[in-house]
């Protein structure tokens, strides 16, 4: 249903103005050294000239802290109350970045697998996705070599490229986005012609060919190559939770007094106490087993069981590490050596 | 609206067994009688249980489908849930989310012998499918049931054990590991491996099903394979860690397969085809 | 290449060390760890300014501590680590051989702890500029503002946990977050447990700290949360006049009483 309009660079702020009259508008805000997705009131508070927001967009479906219902204790006994997902805010997202508008689809497989995740559903359903194509990029982009690109459409309910006047090619691409369209209608120009948004997109090379890589992935399951990071990676969840796909969790009781919620945390398979028993055994008993769940799980399992990758070559994870462990350095290595 | 998958039913305890040290046995019932009439589980299926404050625990539901109204769970004190769940008394409320999994394939096991061997704390998943096929016996054959624990004082269910010596339609061989017997103790000494060994029941038209700690399977099926057992008609059930129990915290997962929604019932063919993280 | 392949190369030629915790090159012009275990590995070791991690937590990681004896290619922050680290007995005299790499670019083989010690006793430890600029900045502010910096930063925060990943004293079999029977520490990542967590874990390190600011280095969200521990550090220098990881007979001043201690500052 893709339609392509034109939206000047003097109406963006205007749109933004009037979507933030009946909407929570989000979009980039720098903060210091960071670069976060923060609520905005008018387009001068996006942050300009990044490559991309230090933390993915996940948030916005799959919160760091999500509750689950709340509960009361008394005398005889506990009271249940289970949230309400009439609260579960209607949302605009800004400027989200094609690679993690891209990552939404592999949450959804995730979170829907049976049985479907109603929160989860609930908070994707209700937030708008207005993506920025990119127009730079670092060495640590690699979205071209899992099928992605600087411009990818997937995800977006609408998707803007800046071109070199300033002013945005907007492709409409879903009823979400047509909403948006309607909310201030004469902002967005009709067009003739093929406006040659390529022209307007960074360069992100091919660093592999994914061709095989599933294959290639198990085939490395059991060699040493996984010996080294067992030794460099220090076994933080840095690069799981900048990741705008992992999606893994804990689930935690917080209780004040007689009160509580259960909530769900994100967690990491990186960390050594994800799949500790209580008997002391660990099925992931090294940072290497560790750091092979998280590839094997982006590029092996969720291919095989969800049929989407549980990455789309933002980087983050790799941009993030204290200690360099470079995901698509290893995936290439991986495809070299199998 | 659907369900929030998250939301617990709330139980009842309604009766508390002392199984062994620091082992309890919970019978639960739904406060909720709706609930309770649309609930329904298979044997092999597991659970999150929970106190409200101090989160959820994974175990197997340890009674047998057969019996209605209630389920039940045994577990041994060791964690910030299961100190929480041994403080409590009868009367109390408790949560439990399920049912999950996949479950013992009892209807292909009619007109089979039955052999189960368990090793201490692991007696429950067995014992859900063992009433259930008790309660069902004529469908099978002879239904063979080996169990062993650390000392004599571990043994689970110790009058459900004098219950099955005594039924003539059960033979029930007993084991502690050296060291573990009391002056009275009538059964064998010796790992439940070596005991299995030493009867060495017939494979013919035999299924096995094998719960314990991984080093007992791990030592238990070499037995069974050079009793003639094939690796299809050996069953065991897996206990990795979970949070969600429904695929998607990421913790349970073998590879590619996940505890929760790919078993906890597996036979030995399908373990041999899974890597070593388990 | 340079004197640091050479003595690797013989030392685990020599079976000294089985393996080799240095720096390698890293992703586009950065610098990484990097581990030598033969020949072709140590080739591949370098050393240069940008060298500037502390690599002293590598020393008691699971999958490399079996591996002593090891070696180690050390900057100042990698020698006040090791050296804390033997003051709390997490390493002994054997364990490891020490490359410290001067000013000059020499490579200073150190077998023993205390030649260590002798390095170090030439050199006055400084924190960076800029750290200390955000220091006097917060220094300057009012309690209330100070407060308010912090707890904005906080809620940054994604409890990764590569602040103590990366420290080279958090070393804790079971770190006091993970404690949860009582739970001392909230598990979700809000303010609070941010705070919490934050806070426990500075006041964990003072008088431990070498001041290396790997914590912040490490951050995924660029927190200066080095800062903490650093200040820290700063004022138990100022009242007890003791500096973290310069000697192996330092006691862990927060926790030894002195008579001469100065009571000046309870109220």
């Amino acid at each position: 249903m893709s339609k392509i309009k034109k939206l000047s660079k003097e109406s963006f702020p205007l749109l933004i103005k009037k979507i933030s009259e009946t909407q929570h508008v989000y979009g980039p805000v720098s903060q210091g050294k960071r670069i976060s997705y923060q609520r905005i009131s008018s387009a001068d508070e996006l942050a300009s000239d990044f490559i991309i927001p230090d933390m993915s967009a996940k948030s916005f479906v799959f919160p760091k802290i999500e509750k689950l219902f709340s509960y009361t204790k008394n005398k005889d006994g506990v009271e249940v109350q289970d949230i309400n997902l009439d609260n579960i805010p209607h949302r605009v997202v800004v400027g989200i970045r094609p690679c993690d508008a891209a990552g939404m689809e592999s949450l959804k497989a995730i979170f829907s697998w049976d049985p479907s995740d109603p929160i989860f559903e609930t908070r994707l359903k209700r937030t708008t996705f207005i993506g920025l194509a990119c127009n730079q990029a670092d060495d640590y982009c690699f979205c071209t070599s899992l099928g992605g690109s600087p411009g990818d459409t997937k995800g977006s309910d609408i998707l803007l490229t800046k071109t070199d006047t300033g002013d945005y090619i907007a492709e409409i691409l879903t009823s979400k986005g047509e909403k948006i369209v309607t909310l201030a209608p004469d902002l967005f120009q009709d067009v003739e012609g093929d406006l040659q948004k390529e022209k307007f997109l960074a360069n992100v090379p091919k660093r592999f060919d994914n061709s095989d890589l599933q294959n290639k992935i198990n085939a490395a399951f059991n060699t040493d190559v996984f010996d080294e990071y067992a030794m460099r990676c220090m076994g933080c969840s840095a690069c799981a939770f900048v990741c705008p796909i992992c999606a893994c969790f804990d689930i935690q009781d917080e209780t004040k007094g007689s009160k509580g919620q259960r909530v769900r945390l994100w967690d990491s398979c990186g960390a050594k106490l994800f799949t500790l028993h209580t008997s002391g055994h660990n099925p992931r008993e090294t940072q290497g087993a560790r750091w092979r769940q998280r590839l094997m799980h982006k590029f092996s399992y969720m291919p095989e069981r969800l049929e989407v990758r549980g990455c789309v070559g933002c980087g983050r994870c790799s941009r993030r590490c204290p200690v360099d462990m470079n995901i698509a350095e290893s995936l290439n290595q991986l495809i070299i050596d199998n | 609206m659907e369900r929030n998958i998250y939301l617990p039913y709330r139980m009842k305890v309604a009766k508390i067994t002392e199984e062994a040290p620091a082992v309890r046995t919970f019978r639960l019932e739904f406060l909720d009688p709706a609930e309770a009439e649309n609930f329904s589980f298979k044997t092999g299926q597991f659970a999150e249980y929970s106190v409200f404050g101090e989160g959820e625990s994974t175990f197997c539901i340890a009674s047998p489908h057969t019996r209605k109204g209630y389920v039940e769970c045994t577990f041994r004190q060791v964690g910030r849930v299961t100190t929480a769940l041994s403080n409590l008394e009868e009367g109390d409320t408790v949560g439990f989310r399920g049912p999950y999994g996949n479950t013992f394939p009892i209807d292909e096991w009619k007109g089979k012998n039955l052999v189960f061997i368990a090793g201490g704390i692991a007696l429950p998943p067995m014992r859900s499918v063992i009433w259930t096929c008790l309660d069902n016996r004529k469908d099978y054959k002879d239904i063979s049931i080996f169990y062993g624990a650390k000392t004599v004082n571990d043994l689970v269910y110790k009058h459900e054990l004098k219950e099955w010596e005594e039924r003539p339609d059960v033979n029930l061989y007993q084991t502690v590991d050296p060291g573990g017997e009391t002056p009275e103790w009538k059964g064998e000494v010796g790992f439940v491996p070596t005991i299995v060994e030493k009867i060495a029941p017939s494979a013919e038209n035999t299924i096995a099903v094998v719960c314990g700690p991984p080093i007992m399977i791990k030592n238990t099926f070499p037995v069974l394979q050079k009793l003639g057992f094939k690796d299809e008609n050996i069953y065991t059930t897996l206990e990795n860690r979970m949070k969600c129990g429904f695929g998607k915290c990421g913790r349970c997962n073998v590879g590619k397969t996940y505890v929760c929604k790919d078993g906890p019932v597996f036979t030995a063919a399908q373990l041999a085809e899974l890597p070593n993280e388990y | 290449m340079g004197a640091i392949n050479e003595i690797a190369a013989r030392l685990l030629e020599t079976g000294e060390a089985k393996v080799v915790i240095g720096y390698g090159e890293g992703s586009f012009g950065s610098v990484r760890p990097a581990f030598a275990r033969n020949q072709e590995e140590a080739e591949k070791l370098i050393y240069d300014k940008r060298c500037t991690q502390n690599l002293a937590m590598y020393v008691y990681k699971k999958e490399i501590s079996p591996l002593r004896k090891l070696a180690i290619v050390a900057n100042v922050s990698t020698l006040r680590g090791i050296i804390r680290l033997a003051s709390e007995n997490q390493i002994k005299n054997g364990d490891i051989i020490t490359l410290y790499i001067n000013e000059l670019g020499e490579v200073i083989e150190c077998k023993a702890l205390s030649e260590i010690e002798i390095c170090l006793a030439e050199i006055t430890p400084e924190i960076k500029p800029e750290d200390k600029e955000l220091i006097d900045k917060l220094d300057a502010m009012t309690p209330q503002e100070r407060w308010n910096f912090w707890i904005s930063e906080m809620e940054s925060c994604i409890k990764c946990y590569a602040c103590r990943q990366a420290c080279p004293l958090c070393y804790c079999t079971q770190c006091a977050v993970e404690v949860n029977q009582p739970q001392w520490i909230p598990v979700a990542a809000n303010t609070s447990g941010n705070l919490e967590w934050h806070i426990t874990r500075a006041m964990h390190l003072s008088g431990r700290c070498v001041e290396c600011g790997q914590c912040g280095e490490a951050c995924p969200v660029n927190i200066p949360i080095h800062l903490l521990p650093i200040k820290l550090a700063e004022e138990i220098k100022n009242i007890y006049g003791t500096v973290s990881g310069m000697k192996i007979q330092e006691s862990n001043t927060l926790s030894t009483f002195k008579p001469d201690d100065k009571e000046n500052f309870i109220g």
